[in-house]
């Protein structure tokens, strides 16, 4: 006896959050019953292992079917092949762009080609992420990048129309799109410690603030690429370490309002040029494709681990940070504010988000 | 020139990839009817091309807009080679050619294709100006409404019921023809599927003209079947029941959904025939312009055998069907019995009377299986008749003759059956076939039943009508259980008592039917879903030879079914089926016999005995003990039962003379059986004391295979509960969550020498893992009840048994019920308040003399412990007929789901809700997603349901009949995910196919659903299968209870136009 066919259809499209989820997961319909007999889904309704496996084998069917239309979320509102409701079709999207921050961690920054798509057993092994799974999460990525590539306007705002998502989805698909494109290296060792959310917030900072999109709104590609107007007048704050009265104006400045604040004063105070010329240096060289990819290594190795090895708490480097950007505007000689700030703000807030252990 | 059909091709969208080159589609669209073809132009490179063609017009007879589907076809131009199709719509027209349906049909189709599926979708704008036509001898039924409910639908009243109308037409199946051999699967299958639409077209002209011969304008119950016989040909066929109606005033139409049907009566008669001819069944048949069929005037005894058979030279296969003729047993269940003393002489003029009207006409049958309140005055019980034929020896398969005598002869069987249980008409009736290779069993089956004449004639529906009289005396709620025939003379041996409500007629000890349970039946505690289910090897043979032993067979299989709901329904501690619906289906090698029904207690008749098992050895220590264990299970089971259903009748008769200090209940029923007559109480006494247990002899092994099988049967976990009629007693408060379903199965039988014993065990494992899974997949829907539970089981090949169920799962609201119990207080039991209801506006309908007694007895009695009873009480004076009760009862229904529709809609702005989707709860999350969504979710939702009415809801307008077939076949089986995923698809494919028809005729709902078909083929080695689909159903407009307008609009269609244009 073998059942040689069996299906079930709804009216209404029966979807079971939880089997969705581990289809989602990419387990096999066999694991997938075994979770949920764990779960204790049997007692609720007097069934067993056949049925619950008939159930699963049933809804996989519906998920695959569904997948088409979920990888062009627009069409699932007006296609007539599935009668879902509204609010369930939302969580059938959003639950599929859905993603594990081990995994984006790890193709964060790369190439969504074919060759990294080659490695996703090696990140699906060290994070335990399923390759069905890692496999769907990958493919989102570059569809998403495919998609926002060609568009004009507001990459947020782009993602959340053309994949239906929620503001904070759509924000972090922003970032891996934006990291993507500019293949910022996360994967260093220094750069470990540094989860997804860290680098989706600086990635927010950096789209609002150094991109095209951040002067003009209507360019193509106006939040993925960064300003190159911008890139170039950084060079001009290289004054800042370059000449040497202006750089111990500086320090004389940002001492005095430092001084008696904090503990770490005179660590501070010793490792001032230091630092400066640091934050400094990274501005003026982002020109090269080569260094705007290293940014967040040079962040850390230029500030954030000096200042940790001086434990400094994150007060301190908020304080410090904050005098640091302010007092090179009463500096007379400089004469570059508008960049400075619009440069400083980013950094602030990202060696803020940045600084933890 | 009597139509002129417009349609105009808008847009289109979601179109597959033509041109691998560009990854785009030049698309462009051929739209054809009859044989004109419009094209539209080709809107290069686009995958949502926007042709907004002109108004392409067709210039056409009605007769053919009746026939004809519009086809539009979508094609990808080519330049060098030929124009590849991508897919095909055929839109059913009918609806546009009754002035009280649709009036435009507007909206995106599904492109389907009978290789790939769904492809992209198109928008459609079609429109018919038909002219006036006063040509008396015209072909068309233009104007004729067809449903598929198979009662009187909502919203109208039955002025006139004209009885049976049948057809069927015959061609030869383009799957056989020597033309498929060359052309491909493709354009074998649109050709098959043109021909059917063509058929059904016809089918339903033709019907429309003989209702119309009758003087009706609507066919209620319509049921269309199809046999697909192979080489002889494709045969289309239907029946259903000729009515004249007349619309409603709005007013009564509010909320008949718990009790189907209780308005009519209440409703003043307007002239209802419109083309002034006489309706009236008596003058009406003699008339010379009478429906073609030929037998009109046959004599109706079922001794003299139809004429026709003997001297056909077709029927040479007579031997096997004579012998099935002469074997199948009358499964005629029931009783009725003589009259009470006083009742008698009316009864008989009141026989006399309906028969004459009846009588007359040639087959007294009835699709409905839903009445009016009274139109039922008592039911016979079951009547079925089967045949097996030989399809290879139609003699002239091209010409309908030789199967409209087929039918003839079983229904005339079916006529003779009924008047041996001394009934005058079947209603319930149904046809259906199973055809294996060249064999055929053709069934027929219904219930035999004694109507009240007053339906059959003009102006009949007047209260105050002089027929009145004529009225049987029997209170409503158990009128229709008293036996129709003679006590003396009965049809079959069969126990009588005295009616445990009026206790003035005979009843049954038990009652089969197929109809639904009259809405006015006294019920006690719930009913569920009972099945038998048998399989019988048979060997392999042909022809002749195989025809013989399969209709050797039947009596055996149906004799065999009927004991196994007989013991099941007593395990179950009921007393009536409802609903049942008997199919034996033929294969190579086995039959197959699924009996499905509603498994009930009617409070009219006795308690049902329990079961006794008995050894034929007694003496064996060992075999009685083993007996008595199982005797055990058995007592076990059925008290079980008893808690599960709420079967808790009130033991009146024992308890009033046995026990010295009667309750107060007891007390003021005794009193009522004692103000009617004294010595009947008596007599009812002693039947009582008589009463059986039904004995089960343990004589061999097969025995206890039996008693197993009995027991195995799961009852459905808490929470759910289970019925194949339209709803369950006892449960009102339905909320609006509709959950409608079909599930197929298919198992291969591997073990080659099977016993019937396992093959038996197999099949139920079948059946009872279905149900199974059902409660699983549907538990967030707890507390629900799958109604209109479908089974139809198949053998589609040597080794294979496919089940398919469609059924819809229908939450209710369980605190609603406890809240009831609580507001009427009182220190019964839950179990003792399930019929309150029912028995109140009973007791008071008989007479007001009971009703008012009633309404004096002490505090803690049942009437008296409802907050209504106030009510009963002052009106009783009033209510000099029983009618007039009704409709009282009526209203208190109605207020009492008001309730209802208030927490619905409390539940629809709940998050709770999510699984449920309603159209209702549409409205609020779309517009909160509108700012975010590109094209914001455009299309209309569509309920469907197999049941007549949605809960919670008004139907306001009936747009049509929904009538479709569809072939699906595929190459690449194992790419589609095997068997499963084809047949998956396809039957997602079907309902979506169907939601965009009604949606584009304006509707938002589809009901009285129902799958028709469903053969499935499939040849995995050659990684190929092909399945064909019918369903059919009645497309609505529905509102809120409360609301007046649509719950959604025809503006979601403009809107979803416009969004994806900008895409």
């Amino acid at each position: 006896m073998a059942v040689e066919l069996d299906v079930f259809v709804g009216n209404t499209t029966i979807m079971d959050e939880e089997v969705y989820q581990l289809w989602l997961d990419g387990y096999t319909v066999n694991d997938a019953v075994k979770v949920r007999m764990a779960g204790g889904v049997l007692d609720e309704c007097e069934a067993n292992q056949d049925v619950l496996l008939s159930d699963t084998m049933d809804q996989y069917r519906t998920f695959q079917m569904c997948e088409r239309l979920l990888q062009s979320p627009a069409k699932l509102a007006n296609q007539l092949l599935f009668q879902i409701p509204p609010h369930r079709q939302t969580m059938l999207i959003e639950r599929y762009y859905a993603f594990d921050d081990s995994f984006v961690r790890e193709v964060l920054g790369k190439k969504l080609s074919k060759g990294t798509k080659k490695d996703l057993d090696d990140i699906g092994a060290k994070t335990g992420v399923t390759l069905k799974s890692c496999r769907r999460q990958f493919d989102n990525f570059k569809r998403v990048f495919k998609v926002v590539e060609e568009l004009k306007g507001p990459l947020v705002e782009n993602i959340r129309q053309h994949f239906l998502l929620s503001d904070k989805l759509a924000r972090d698909y922003a970032a891996i799109v934006f990291f993507a494109n500019n293949r910022f290296e996360t994967g260093k060792k220094k750069l470990q410690y540094l989860t997804f959310q860290d680098f989706a917030f600086c990635a927010g900072q950096l789209i609002n603030n150094w991109t095209v999109g951040a002067v003009d709104n209507m360019v193509e590609d106006m939040d993925v690429d960064l300003d190159k107007e911008f890139l170039q007048e950084l060079k001009e704050l290289k004054v800042l370490i370059t000449d040497k009265d202006l750089l111990d104006q500086h320090k004389s400045l940002v001492c005095t309002a430092l001084r008696g604040k904090t503990k770490a004063f005179t660590e501070m105070e010793a490792n001032f040029k230091n630092l400066s010329r640091g934050l400094v240096n990274i501005a003026t060289k982002l020109t090269n494709t080569k260094d705007v990819r290293d940014f967040f290594i040079d962040l850390v190795e230029k500030f954030i681990e000096p200042c940790r090895s001086d434990r400094w708490t994150s007060a301190d480097v908020k304080l410090y940070l904050t005098h640091y950007t302010n007092s090179a505007h009463i500096l007379d000689s400089f004469k570059h504010q508008a960049v400075w700030d619009r440069y400083m703000g980013v950094i602030k807030s990202c060696i803020f988000k940045m600084y933890h252990d | 020139m009597p139509g002129k059909l417009k349609a105009k091709i808008v847009a289109g969208r979601h179109l597959p990839v033509m041109d691998r080159a560009s990854d785009l589609t030049d698309a462009f669209v051929e739209v054809k009817f009859g044989n004109t073809t419009f094209k539209t132009d080709v809107f290069p490179k686009s995958l949502n091309p926007q042709w907004n063609s002109e108004w392409f017009k067709f210039e056409v007879d009605d007769e053919d807009l009746q026939d004809e589907p519009l086809q539009i076809t979508v094609l990808d131009h080519d330049t060098y080679s030929a124009n590849d199709a991508i897919g095909k719509v055929y839109i059913d027209i009918d609806p546009l050619l009754c002035t009280e349906a649709a009036s435009v049909i507007s909206g995106w189709f599904p492109i389907y294709d009978t290789i790939h599926g769904i492809r992209g979708e198109i928008n459609v704008l079609v429109k018919v100006e038909l002219f006036n036509d006063l040509n008396r001898f015209r072909q068309s039924s233009c104007g004729v409404k067809f449903f598929c409910t198979t009662s009187i639908p909502r919203g109208y009243r039955a002025a006139m019921v004209h009885g049976f109308v049948e057809e069927l037409v015959v061609n030869e199946d383009p799957e056989y023809q020597w033309i498929d051999r060359i052309r491909t699967p493709r354009a074998s299958n649109e050709a098959r599927q043109r021909l059917i639409s063509l058929m059904s077209g016809e089918l339903q002209r033709k019907i429309g003209l003989k209702v119309l011969e009758m003087g009706g304008n609507a066919v209620v119950g319509y049921l269309q079947c199809f046999d697909l016989e192979g080489e002889s040909g494709l045969v289309v066929r239907a029946i259903g029941t000729a009515c004249t109606l007349e619309k409603h005033s709005s007013g009564s139409l509010v909320n008949t959904h718990t009790h189907p049907n209780t308005a009519p009566a209440s409703n003043a008669c307007n002239s209802p025939s419109k083309d002034g001819k006489e309706p009236v069944f008596g003058e009406d048949l003699p008339s010379s312009s009478g429906p073609p069929t030929p037998f009109r005037n046959l004599p109706t005894s079922s001794s003299s055998p139809p004429p026709f058979s003997p001297s056909k030279p077709c029927s040479r296969q007579s031997s096997s069907s004579d012998t099935d003729l002469s074997l199948t047993p009358k499964t005629g269940m029931g009783s009725g019995g003589s009259a009470g003393k006083e009742a008698g002489p009316l009864k008989t003029l009141l026989r006399q009377q309906t028969q004459t009207a009846l009588e007359q006409r040639e087959f007294p049958f009835f699709t409905l299986t839903s009445f009016p309140p009274g139109f039922l005055v008592h039911v016979g019980g079951v009547v079925s008749a089967r045949s097996v034929k030989l399809l290879d020896r139609i003699h002239n398969p091209d010409e309908p003759e030789t199967r409209d005598a087929w039918w003839e002869e079983i229904r005339q069987e079916i006529k003779s059956h009924a008047k041996a249980l001394g009934c005058h008409a079947v209603v319930g009736y149904s046809e259906n076939t199973s055809i294996c290779e060249e064999v055929c069993i053709l069934s027929a089956s219904g219930t035999a039943t004694i109507l009240n004449p007053r339906y059959m004639r003009e102006g009949c529906l007047d209260i105050g009508s002089t027929d009145h009289r004529f009225d049987d005396p029997s209170p409503p709620s158990c009128g229709f259980c008293h036996i129709p025939y003679d006590e003396l003379n009965m049809p079959f041996p069969a126990q009588l008592t005295y009616c445990y409500n009026c206790r003035r007629q005979k009843v049954p000890d038990v009652l089969f039917t197929t109809i639904d349970l009259p809405a006015e039946a006294a019920v006690t505690g719930k009913g569920c879903l009972i099945q038998a289910r048998l399989c019988r090897l048979k060997k392999k043979a042909q022809g002749e030879v195989n025809a013989t032993a399969i209709s050797n067979l039947l009596p055996f299989m149906e004799y065999e079914l009927h004991t196994q709901l007989m013991n099941k329904l007593k395990l179950r501690s009921m007393n009536a089926l409802f609903g049942l619906h008997i199919q034996i289906s033929v294969g190579e090698n086995m039959l197959l016999g699924l009996a499905s029904a509603t498994g009930v207690y009617l409070t009219a008749l006795p308690a049902p005995g329990g079961i006794q098992i008995a050894g034929k050895t007694s003496g064996d220590l060992n075999n009685e003990q083993h007996i008595q264990s199982i005797q055990k299970r058995i007592n076990d089971t059925i008290a079980k039962n008893k808690e599960l259903y709420q079967i808790n009748p009130p033991e009146l008769t024992e308890e009033g003379v046995g026990s010295p200090i009667p309750e107060p209940r007891q007390r003021s029923r005794l009193f009522r059986s004692h103000s009617e007559s004294s010595d009947e109480v008596s007599e009812l006494d002693l039947s009582h004391g008589k009463k059986d247990a039904f004995v089960l002899e343990i004589d061999d092994t097969d025995a206890v295979e039996d008693i197993h099988s009995l027991l195995i049967d799961a009852s459905p976990p808490t929470g759910f509960y289970t019925c194949n009629t339209e709803t369950m007693p006892g449960i009102y408060n339905w909320t609006t969550a509709v959950q409608m379903f079909t599930s197929v199965r298919v198992l291969r039988l591997s073990n080659a020498n099977l016993s019937n014993q396992s093959l038996n065990k197999i099949f139920t494992d079948l059946c009872e893992n279905l149900l199974k899974s059902f409660y699983f997949k549907l538990r967030s829907n707890i507390p629900c009840c799958l109604c209109h539970l479908n089974f139809t089981v198949a053998v589609p090949e040597e080794e294979l048994i496919q089940v398919s169920v469609t059924a819809v799962a229908m939450t209710f609201d369980k605190d609603q019920t406890q809240e009831r119990f609580i507001t009427k207080g009182g220190n019964e039991t839950e179990e003792q308040l399930q019929f309150p209801l029912e028995l109140c506006a009973d007791s008071s309908s008989t007479n007001t003399q009971t009703s008012s007694k009633f309404s004096g007895v002490p505090e803690n009695t049942i009437v008296s412990s409802r907050a209504a009873s106030v009510d009963y009480g002052s009106f009783a004076d009033r209510c000099s007929t029983w009618l007039e009760l009704l409709r009282l009862k009526a209203h208190t229904i109605r207020r009492g789901s008001v309730k209802t529709s208030r927490r619905t809609q409390s539940l629809a702005h709940s998050v709770s809700s999510l699984e449920n989707c309603s159209p209702l709860t549409e409205g609020r999350p779309r517009s909160l997603r509108s700012s975010r969504s590109f094209g914001g979710s455009s299309v209309t939702m569509v309920k469907m349901t197999p049941l007549s009415f949605l809960p919670g809801t008004r139907i306001i307008k009936y747009l049509g009949i929904i009538n479709m077939f569809f072939i699906r076949e595929t190459t690449s089986l194992r790419e589609e995910g095997g068997v499963s995923g084809f047949l998956h698809s396809f039957i997602a494919e079907v309902f979506a196919m169907v939601r965009a028809h009604v949606a584009a005729l304006g509707g938002n709902a589809v009901v009285s659903y129902s799958m028709k078909d469903c053969v499935l083929m499939e040849n995995p080695n050659k990684n190929q299968a092909q399945c064909l689909i019918n369903v059919s159903g009645d497309a609505v407009i529905c509102v809120r209870e409360t609301d007046q307008e649509p719950m959604t609009s025809m503006t979601n269609i403009g809107q979803s136009c416009t969004a994806d244009g900008a895409t």
